[in-house]
């Protein structure tokens, strides 16, 4: 397992050093910052996409779902429109970036906290109860961020949307410290928890047994998961299916339920594919399509593959 | 010893437990039986507090389950449920180390891996250690299960229908291992049982249960009689003695 560790770091640096140089014009000292500041930016989103569905999937108890499929990143453009449709977007991006990020971050966190505990609840381990109001409320959120967004002064309208849908070409860079910040601290908080979490992988009742708080680590995993979606989302804004492929291939790659495995492995896997598939797309092939519509079609074909062979057995 | 005092449990509306008290006596091997949908496992789940109790209390030696804290409870008390969702992806070795998890919270000692080593050679899993769970047939599995409860080295031990999926010769061996695991470390064990003989022929003491009542207690032959048979189980089967004790003819 280790060697495969080790393998898939040194793939990630060679696309980074790829990242970092094919193509580079003009002088070293604006190009390396430039450039490092949205490697930087797109390793975040890597981990914070990575390590938000491992742990969703394990406190859910299936390996479908995820997140950005439930809607959770929905959740937090939702928000964001509904601060600039309420109180004018001049109040709200009067407001320093790095508050908006944080504000509505921690709006996102307790709403989805309020919405998806009483969920997780009462949809014991009926996936086809929880696919279904996943999809519900994601369209839900979806259609009334629209909806607001419809009828907000196109001005406004013109600063939320880089939050409505992905694209990594453009990253918000002022916002990466404090996302980095943020995404650190969960992670390392998620780290700690990650025996527990091998626990919970048996079971609830298997779980309790051995002594672990199972509703106590369920919530403060939802709570880190919606604090590290915040982050992907406020930097690159909504990518549906990377999660899903990414921990898929991850749980492949390295075949074992170890999170202290599986954390590591999907997030150099999901840092590999953005950078590697930013380099190759922008970079070698200059392709206008961006990454993300990419990573949605195979990620999308994914979840419907994984879906009727789940239904099938 | 496990008291139970004044328990009641209800789903909705539907009474599934009605106010009871119990002594499960102490360092004895004690057999639950009763019809299905009697309330065996509702009553195991409430001292394992894998549910929440809703009114009454439970004592577990001194501990009182709900308010002491769950790794403690784990380290003295430890439950295999009727029904158990497995990780398919572990190995026979991983799933039974598990049962270390409330002493070394993830990073094992010399000693957590002597106890998995110990309880897989006495469940004769030795040879099997490093086959995935899901290689491995219903009873070989359901004695993966025992081990890693084994493993975890309780004082108290609750079996949820331990038999299940056994052939008679697992079942004789792992009722007589469980005997000689309670009478030489001075276990406390409860096991559901749904054969009468098992309760009968290894059981110290017998709880029999119908509708969310206790309807008797006692030693096998206190009270495996043909009264026992016709108001707890609704048969009129007979019953022989052999060495003095009571066997019912199937
Ligand atoms: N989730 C539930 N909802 C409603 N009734 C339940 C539920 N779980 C168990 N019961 C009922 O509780 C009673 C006791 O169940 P249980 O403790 O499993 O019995 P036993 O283990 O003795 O067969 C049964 O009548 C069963 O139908
Ligand atoms: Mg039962």
């Amino acid at each position: 397992m280790n060697r495969r560790l080790i393998w898939l770091a040194v793939i990630l640096f060679v696309c980074s050093v790829a990242y970092m140089s094919v193509g580079a014009r003009g002088p070293l000292s604006f190009v390396l910052p430039f450039r490092g500041a949205k490697l930087a930016a797109l390793i975040l989103v890597a981990v914070s996409v990575s390590t938000s569905t491992v742990v969703f999937q394990t406190v859910t108890q299936n390996k479908i779902l995820t997140p950005s499929i439930m809607g959770f990143d929905a959740l937090y453009v939702l928000i964001l429109t509904g601060a600039v449709y309420s109180f004018g977007g001049m109040v709200v991006f009067g407001f320093s970036d790095q508050f908006v990020f944080a504000v509505s971050a921690s709006s996102m966190t307790l709403a989805a906290l309020i919405l998806f505990s009483t969920m997780l609840q009462s949809a014991k381990a009926d996936l086809l109860r929880l696919v279904l109001t996943g999809v519900v409320l994601g369209g839900l959120f979806r259609a009334l961020t629209d909806f607001m967004q419809r009828i907000i002064d196109p001005n406004e309208f013109a600063v939320i949307q880089g939050a409505s849908y992905a694209r990594f070409s453009v990253l918000e860079t002022d916002l990466l410290m404090i996302a980095a910040a943020t995404c650190i601290i969960s992670m390392i908080l998620l780290w700690r928890m990650r025996f527990a979490l091998d626990v919970i992988v048996l079971g609830r009742e298997a779980a309790v047994n051995l002594g672990v708080n199972v509703k106590r680590t369920q919530l403060l995993v939802l709570m880190l998961m919606s604090v590290l979606v915040a982050v992907s989302t406020a930097l690159v804004g909504p990518i549906a299916f990377l999660g899903l492929l990414v921990v898929s291939v991850a749980r492949l790659v390295t075949p074992v339920e170890q999170h202290g495995v599986l954390l590591v492995s999907a997030s150099l896997i999901s840092a590999i594919t953005l950078i590697g598939g930013q380099t190759i797309l922008e970079r070698v092939f200059r392709l206008s399509t961006p990454l993300s519509v990419v990573i949605d079609l195979l990620g999308g074909a994914l979840f419907l593959i994984l879906l009727l062979r789940g239904y099938r057995r | 010893m496990i008291s139970i005092r004044n328990v009641s449990y209800q789903i909705g509306s539907t009474m599934i437990l009605s106010d009871i008290s119990l002594e499960i006596p102490k360092g004895k091997v004690t057999a639950l039986i009763g019809p299905n949908g009697a309330g065996k496992s509702t009553l195991l789940s409430l001292i394992a507090r894998l549910e929440r109790l809703q009114s009454g209390t439970v004592r577990v030696g001194n501990l009182l389950v709900g308010e002491c804290s769950n790794r403690e409870l784990a380290q003295h008390l430890s439950i295999l449920p009727q029904t158990l969702d497995q990780a398919p992806r572990l190995s026979v070795r991983e799933l039974v180390s598990f049962g270390r998890y409330p002493y070394h919270q993830g990073r094992p000692q010399a000693e957590d891996n002597r106890a998995v080593d110990h309880a897989l050679t006495v469940f004769g899993l030795a040879d099997l250690a490093q086959r995935p769970l899901d290689a491995l047939s219903g009873g070989q599995r359901q004695r993966v299960q025992i081990a890693m409860n084994f493993a975890q080295d309780t004082e108290y031990m609750l079996l949820d229908e331990p038999l299940n999926n056994l052939d008679i010769a697992g079942a004789r061996s792992l009722m007589a291992l469980l005997c000689d695991v309670s009478e030489r470390h001075s276990k406390t064990i409860v096991i559901v049982l749904h054969d009468i003989n098992y309760a009968s022929r290894y059981a110290d003491h017998i709880v029999a249960m119908q509708n969310g009542t206790i309807m008797a207690e006692g030693t096998p032959s206190e009270i495996v009689n043909a009264d026992l048979l016709r108001d707890v189980f609704q048969t009129n089967a007979e019953i022989m003695h052999v060495d003095g004790v009571p066997i019912v003819l199937v």
